[in-house]
């Protein structure tokens, strides 16, 4: 098992024809995973080819799920259309939908997260690099190569921390991991992640990486005090960086007391978490939980 | 980008928000004209993207228009926590009967927006919602349905204004929902919203945040920056669209990705803390390309920070191959030539290390320094740093 994405996964790729999109679909599809489709209005009926393998184009997403019985998409559309490229998504009934574009107004992705409430539809992101389930499907654009399938459950806010951290662990290996995304508003939170890997057989730790700004880190440490029977351990970046200056993603910004990276360590540490001062410390913590298959 | 407080005045105002007449100058001068156009007192206030400017005495009450002439004189050029003050605000004097404060922001949790409205506002707000929490009114917002006269309604009451202000604190609600949305902003907080012995409610001070992501349906936001309040480092690196923040220690730092930067700056911290707290001297995200010429730019802002003394380059191949970056690291050293004083330290893992590690082996540059592991290198960078005293 897995969370969120499996070797059953049938994943399209909205936004399969541009140049980020086909680069990544043929990263996805040499790392496996069953890309069935993609999605670009106007070219419907053609085929993209990658590496002698031709991929179907629609025109929409419900044709696509029509044709091809897909249950996740990989959103790479600019930033401009990224909203409607999302509710399209969800009026389509897609069971999960990754945003991996950068750059979407807060007022976008407020108006896709709400069109999304009560449909059938989990959002992943914006601004994020997906989720890969190793060996198994890998939707986003999360290195392939960094990691094998193993017992680590991972949850990041950062991209590259994420491909640090599976970097560091990759002799123990993952579940799935899984990058929210860095932005002040994203579909599925630390939280989310933490209660899918609790409730997942083959998770049988898990890692959690944070970032100044926002109180996601402090909620999800009571979650983890009140819900969780697995072992976590934590990582929070951010502690130099000064107040009130952006540090690239919107949402690592220091507003106040709260937010900060002490402050979200201490609440982590107050659950039980053991937290790192360095992704390599934190690995190490790792290792020492749940021992290494290569000694 | 947040606003200085006589923008967000402007934003408000085109949106039918009432606030004081008023008017910005740069000179004591334009502060005498203005001053004379509103007629009689006025409040001469410092223009900063900063709190505490009351107590460092960046608002001064002005009489006449040679008084409002002295004021300026004296808080032009001030400098208040850092921000040296180059604008006044030079707006009509109110007395106050009554402080609310009101602001819609972004929440996070609820993946929504929020509004929060308090009748007990000014300037120890922080402190209200600290001591007395059920002083602020905290009223959820559905992003899909926005703010009507219905729920503004709700709004007042919930904050419980008094009656007599009701109707027009409904309007004003109403009207700051269309600048929040309208703008594209993230945050849109009225601090005070004051009532005026008349029982006229007025924005007498607000701050707007505006979403640069939304930059791409509001053109004219892009003249809202101001440019030289920026540090010049900083300025250079966004016209090069480089992703740079200057900080106070040594370190230069590049790496891709934000994440893995914040992380990088950390551990130079920590490592700096055996040499006399040796310190990160900039945040500097070269994203996933890391180019040539991309790495010449950032090596080039960071060798020209007089306060850089040694210079740490983390990058993990994710999607960009370390080979890549190694290429792109000799290639930058060669553009810069005897403009690249200071030593190199490199970190690469992941993607194509090994390729990576012998094209900067092969090039033996007299300045770069390979070491296998963050927490390593960014030991070397301070000690390096540390070592140059």
């Amino acid at each position: 098992m897995s969370i969120f994405l499996s070797e059953n996964s049938k994943v399209i790729v909205q936004g399969m024809t541009g140049s980020e999109g086909s680069k990544h679909t043929r990263r996805m599809l040499a790392s496996g995973t069953a890309i069935v489709g993609g999605v670009t209005p106007g070219k419907g009926g053609q085929s993209a080819d990658f590496d002698g393998r031709a991929i179907p184009v629609f025109d929409s997403v419900s044709e696509a799920i029509a044709q091809t019985a897909a249950d996740v998409t990989v959103i790479f559309v600019p930033p401009k259309f990224a909203k409607s490229a999302v509710i399209e998504a969800v009026d389509a009934g897609i069971g999960l939908a990754v945003v991996i574009t950068e750059g979407i107004p807060i007022h976008d992705s407020t108006a896709f997260w709400a069109h999304a409430q009560g449909s059938l539809t989990r959002i992943i992101g914006p601004n994020c690099p997906g989720v890969i389930s190793p060996g198994r499907s890998n939707a986003g654009i999360i290195p392939a190569n960094i990691a094998g399938k193993g017992r680590i459950g991972l949850v990041s806010k950062s991209g590259t921390l994420t491909y640090q951290m599976m970097y560091e662990l990759r002799d123990i290996g993952f579940s799935t991991a899984v990058g929210i995304g860095g932005d002040p508003v994203i579909g599925t939170t630390h939280i989310d992640c933490l209660a899918a890997f609790e409730a997942d057989p083959d998770t049988e730790a898990i890692v959690m990486i944070g970032e100044i700004g926002g109180d996601a880190e402090e909620r999800a440490a009571d979650f983890i005090a009140a819900n969780l029977t697995k072992p976590v351990v934590g990582y929070v970046a951010g502690f130099t960086a000064p107040e009130g200056k952006t540090m690239g993603h919107a949402g690592a910004i220091v507003s106040g007391s709260s937010g900060t990276a002490q402050a979200k360590k201490e609440a982590l540490e107050a659950a039980g978490v053991r937290v790192g001062r360095t992704p390599s410390e934190t690995a190490q913590l790792m290792r020492e939980l749940v021992g290494s298959s290569s000694g | 980008m947040d606003l200085y407080e006589y923008q967000a005045r402007d934003v408000f105002a085109s949106y039918g928000v009432p606030v004081l007449a008023g008017g910005v100058a740069t000179t004591p001068e334009q502060a005498r004209d203005i001053a004379a156009d509103i007629g009689g007192q006025v409040v001469v206030k410092a223009q900063v993207k900063t709190g505490g400017r009351g107590k460092a005495g960046g608002v001064k009450l002005a009489d006449t228009p040679e008084d409002a002439y002295a004021r300026a004189s004296d808080i032009l050029g001030m400098d208040i926590k850092g921000h040296t003050v180059h604008r006044v605000l030079i707006a009509q004097a109110s007395d106050i009967a009554e402080e609310y404060y009101f602001s819609y922001l972004v929440d996070r949790a609820n993946r929504s927006f929020l509004c929060i409205a308090s009748v007990e506002g000014g300037v120890e707000i922080e402190e209200v919602a600290a001591n007395k929490p059920d002083a602020l009114a905290r009223i959820p917002i559905d992003a899909g349905v926005g703010v009507d006269e219905a729920l503004a309604r709700e709004i007042v009451t919930a904050a419980r204004f008094p009656d007599e202000v009701a109707d027009q604190v409904v309007a004003i609600a109403v009207s700051l929902w269309k600048v929040f949305v309208g703008e594209d902003a993230t945050l849109v907080e009225v601090n005070p919203l004051a009532k005026a012995p008349d029982g006229t409610v007025l924005a007498l001070d607000g701050k707007v945040t505006l979403d640069e992501n939304a930059g791409f349906r509001h053109a004219e936001h892009a003249e809202l920056e101001d440019s030289a309040a920026a540090d010049p480092l900083e300025q250079q690196a966004k016209a090069k669209n480089l992703n740079y923040v200057k900080l106070d220690g040594q370190v230069g730092i590049i790496g891709n990705g934000a994440g893995l930067v914040m992380s990088t700056l950390d551990v130079v911290a920590y490592a700096g803390e055996e040499f006399g707290g040796v310190e990160p001297a900039n945040f500097l995200d070269i994203g996933g390309g890391a180019s040539a010429q991309v790495m010449a730019d950032g090596l080039g802002i960071i060798l020209s920070d007089p306060s850089v003394r040694s210079v740490f380059v983390n990058v993990f191949g994710g999607i960009t191959a370390c080979d890549a970056v190694a290429d792109g690291i000799v290639a930058a050293l060669g553009l810069l030539g005897d403009s690249a004083t200071k030593p190199i330290v490199v970190r690469l893992d992941g993607n194509n290390v090994e390729e990576g590690r012998r094209i900067l082996d092969e090039a033996a540059h007299p300045l770069v320094e390979q070491v296998d592991t963050m927490d390593g290198a960014a030991r070397r960078a301070a000690e390096l740093v540390a070592a140059d005293k």
